[in-house]
């Protein structure tokens, strides 16, 4: 297990793969790199199928009697619906220009984990079981059948790719691993076969509405516990608004935000945003949760959790959302919602009340982020900042994969950051903005007993901080989505101690001056910030135009 | 050496041995020339079109193209309007780019892991080996034009006297020549000697570039060494193409070696990995605008979700919001 292990141990990485032919490597199931597998209670509350109780160590996975064909029709009917992974399984050439690009082949020098090879995994099948060639000539053609063995090997592999479309970005024809690991998983889930870290949130997510199965007074009370912290650390007294019909606007975020450390921090860093500028908004308690582990289990999934932010956004009338940090939450949000559950006729074009801006670029979806959002108000001068309340942070800044490759925002939280940050470092060009690498443990992969593989996954970006810490002194990570603030902590404590994971709302809520603030010797977190202990500075206004 | 090796270029010798005896037996050689040339092409046009149709036929349920630069948001944000574009002009850059100049190959480095660190560095080979290798093969093809059209065209002259440009021996050696050879080499070489590429090549792999390699030195054999009569291989081409085949007679065999080559080419394309010309141009990462917030994109086998109504969800925990102070539609 990783716990054991040191990291100049896990650093002892071969990228060289054996001189052997893939298919004749066994693929062994080994502990610190699966996930617990769905408890069935939990498959059962969606209505998926064949909930049952199994392990990945044992032989028999409890596969209903006709699994095969159930594989071959799903597979069949996903090649009808999805142009991509039908091209996708017939056009790749095996440049190999993808091979080096994925967090999990190298932190771990696994040939399986090149994203071609991945791919290769049920591309053999689809060429073993759909195409002439490779019914006739099985594996000189590159074709397998579809076997208990087969079906168990990408299982583990599917659970190995967090879907960040690195290699997409490398790939000559766009071929999009993250397209083949969504289809695969989908197949994966006609046997109940999920693994639990994505079950769970995805049952908790439909009945409670929110992934952590936060009840409505919890979910509530957890955000007024934060409203008594900010009383402490601010002075300013913060009654948000839940459930309330008729607000001007939707917010919602992950429900990580709400529950743990340091996500907390980045709520916090909304509820004075939101406070400073006196926007009509409201919570959701039933729309609680702006991520999405239905997008990790299927799209269907993705859809009927999805569903319930437009419902709420309707009953409640408001007149558009805001969307709060998270990074595959905005691959579904920019990508699929629209498409999903809309267009949402019931809403309008999102326009900031303060500034007047339109959001031109989410008039159909009427959902915009809230890194556009405070961007737009800072530009216009909105905001009071006071930066150097940030001075005691030398931060960087993470793009979280899905903002980055799935949507484009790039610009936005640089901006806000460069205006309530005064140190800022970019980390190596190859490793951010476009081709950012992922924190690791994306995609439902933030488990606890998958840690070697989230510390070898999580490897390329950690190494990444190590350079900035090394040669700057950096000792904040910030970042834009509530996974990376949820699972980074544990990589940068096992691969750069001494740097700490934050939300870029958070060091927006450090740097406002709030109305009717009292001494703020500390930051949102309750640590001293070095020189505000006599609370000076507070005149040095910096207002950004 | 595996069978995924050895089986392609077994396929290929066996190719050359059969044309060498067929091209080399006069009553054979229509069936080695004319259908063979027929029949492959036609196996060529409507395998490729019954590919790209039954592409087609698979919808594109979601607009997902992978965005490689900052999307166009607000007025003040410089935006990258061909790496994300958002409107259709900035797509056929961007497909313009990918298609002719290889942009997202343009962008490989390699990674290697040095004492603790991670090293990204920029590498151009496979890049610069893609694109000599389907310029040359694509300026080859369009010089083989003169063969099948009478006049000749003028840009086939043109081409033709800018590729023979440098009058190295007689005849002339192409410049396309050298690089076509060093390019399929050089992916070749790349196939067989670099570990990660080999692990994951398969005879699919190796064949193409067998094939197109067996093609290319055919093809100089024919125009260096055993020299064919190009006035008999022009007659029997442009009969070939106004639909009026005559086969002369004296044309090597080593002419229906090269032939028999090409024709296996052509037949083969439309049923292997050849087809990324085609999928190239209809991937959904690259050929779509980044404007799903801005406009609806229907999803056509769409069915409305089953969702936990906030009825339901008001009905399981009244009593909770309730405590809580939580607004209620019914009490």
């Amino acid at each position: 297990m990783a716990k054991e292990l040191t990291p100049q141990e896990m650093l002892r990485i071969d990228l060289t793969p054996p001189n052997k032919d893939w298919m004749d490597i066994p693929t062994v199931i080994k502990p610190g790199i699966y996930c617990y597998p769905a408890k069935p209670e939990k498959v059962e509350i969606v209505g998926m199928p064949n909930p049952h109780v199994w392990s990945p160590l044992d032989d028999d996975w409890g596969l209903p009697e006709d699994w095969k064909e159930t594989f071959l029709e799903g597979m069949r009917e996903r090649l009808n619906k999805h142009r991509s992974f039908k091209i996708f399984m017939d056009i790749c050439v095996r440049c190999g220009a993808c091979a080096d690009k994925c967090h999990f082949f190298l932190g771990s020098g696994d040939p399986k984990n090149m994203p071609v090879a991945r791919a290769e995994l049920i591309r053999s099948v689809y060429r073993g079981e759909f195409t002439k060639a490779g019914k006739i000539l099985g594996r000189l053609a590159g074709g397998r059948k579809i076997t208990e063995d087969v079906l168990k090997e990408i299982w583990y592999y599917m659970f190995q790719c967090t879907e960040c479309r690195r290699c997409s970005l490398f790939c000559p024809y766009g071929i999009d691993t993250a397209e083949v690991t969504i289809i695969g998983r989908e197949l994966i889930n006609l046997f109940g076969l999920n693994i639990n870290w994505i079950q769970e949130p995805v049952a908790n997510c439909y009945e409670t509405g929110n992934h952590l199965g936060l009840l409505p007074h919890t979910f509530k009370q957890n955000i007024e516990f934060m409203c008594m912290d900010i009383e402490d650390f601010v002075g300013v007294t913060i009654e948000p608004p839940f459930n309330k019909k008729g607000a001007e606007i939707l917010f919602v975020t992950p429900s990580g935000d709400v529950f743990a450390d340091p996500g907390i921090y980045t709520l916090m860093g909304y509820l004075l945003l939101f406070e400073h500028i006196g926007l009509d908004y409201t919570w959701s308690t039933y729309a609680s949760e702006g991520g999405n582990f239905g997008f990790f289990t299927s799209l269907d999934m993705a859809q009927r959790l999805n569903a319930k932010i437009y419902a709420e956004a309707k009953r409640l009338g408001v007149k558009w959302i805001l969307g709060g940090e998270c990074g595959h939450m905005w691959r579904v949000v920019h990508q699929y919602m629209n498409t999903f559950n809309g267009p949402p006729e019931f809403l309008e074009e999102p326009v900031n009340p303060l500034t007047g801006t339109k959001f031109e670029n989410a008039k159909s979806a009427k959902m915009i982020h809230i890194s556009e959002f405070t961007a737009d108000l800072i530009k216009h001068g909105k905001l009071k900042l006071n930066p150097k309340r940030n001075d005691h942070l030398k931060v960087t800044y993470h793009d979280s994969c899905n903002p980055s490759r799935g949507m484009g925002m790039f610009e936005e939280p640089r901006y806000i950051i460069n205006n309530v940050c005064n140190n800022f470092y970019e980390m190596p060009e190859n490793t951010i903005r476009e081709q950012t690498f992922c924190c690791g443990s994306g995609a439902g992969l933030n488990a606890g007993e998958n840690m070697e593989l989230r510390l070898r996954g999580g490897l390329p970006r950690a190494n990444a901080v190590k350079y900035v810490h090394e040669r700057f002194g950096v000792n904040m990570l910030s970042c834009v989505c509530a996974i990376d603030r949820a699972v980074l902590p544990a990589s940068m404590e096992y691969w750069v101690p001494d740097v700490n994971v934050c939300g870029v709302s958070e060091l927006v809520g450090n740097a406002l001056i709030m109305e009717g603030e009292h001494d703020r010797p500390t930051d949102l977190r309750g640590e001293e910030i070095p020189g505000f202990a006599k609370a000076e500075g507070e005149e040095e206004v910096t207002e950004d135009v | 050496m595996a069978a995924r090796i050895l089986f392609p270029l077994a396929v290929v010798l066996a190719i050359v041995a059969v044309a060498l005896i067929g091209g080399s037996i006069p009553f054979l050689q229509p069936l080695f020339s004319v259908a063979l040339l027929y029949v492959t092409f036609a196996i060529f046009i409507f395998g490729f079109m019954a590919k790209v149709i039954n592409w087609a036929r698979s919808p594109v349920p979601f607009r997902i193209p992978t965005t490689a630069g900052q999307e166009y948001s607000l007025p003040w944000i410089k935006w990258s309007k061909i790496e994300n574009p958002s409107t259709t002009g900035g797509v056929l850059m961007r497909m313009f780019f990918e298609v002719f100049l290889f942009r997202s190959l343009f962008r490989n480095m390699r990674t290697d892991l040095r004492s603790g660190w991670l090293i990204h560095s920029p590498t151009k080979w496979l890049w610069l080996l893609a694109l000599g290798f389907h310029y040359s093969f694509l300026i080859i093809a369009l010089r083989h034009l003169r063969l099948f059209v009478h006049p000749i065209p003028g840009f086939v002259e043109t081409l033709d006297a800018v590729d023979g440009m440098f009058q190295i021996g007689i005849p002339p050696l192409y410049l396309t020549d050298i690089t076509i050879l060093l390019a399929v080499s050089g992916l070749l070489i790349r196939r067989l000697f670099l570990p990660k590429v080999r692990f994951i090549s398969l005879a699919a792999d190796y064949f193409p570039l067998f094939l197109i390699l067996a093609i290319v030195i055919s093809g100089l054999l024919m125009r260096f060494v055993f020299r064919v009569d190009i006035t008999a291989v022009k007659a029997l081409a442009t009969g070939i193409a106004s639909f009026h085949p005559v086969v002369p007679d004296g044309i090597g065999a080593i002419f229906f070696v090269h032939l028999a080559l090409v024709c296996t080419l052509i037949a083969y394309f439309p049923f292997s990995k050849l087809m990324h010309m085609g999928g190239v141009f209809m991937s959904p990462t690259r050929n779509l605008a980044n404007i799903s917030r801005m406009i609806y994109h229907e999803n056509p086998w769409r069915q409305p979700p089953k969702f936990h109504s906030y009825e339901e969800y008001e009905d399981m925990y009244r009593e909770y919001m309730k405590e809580a102070g939580l607004p209620l539609e019914r009490e």
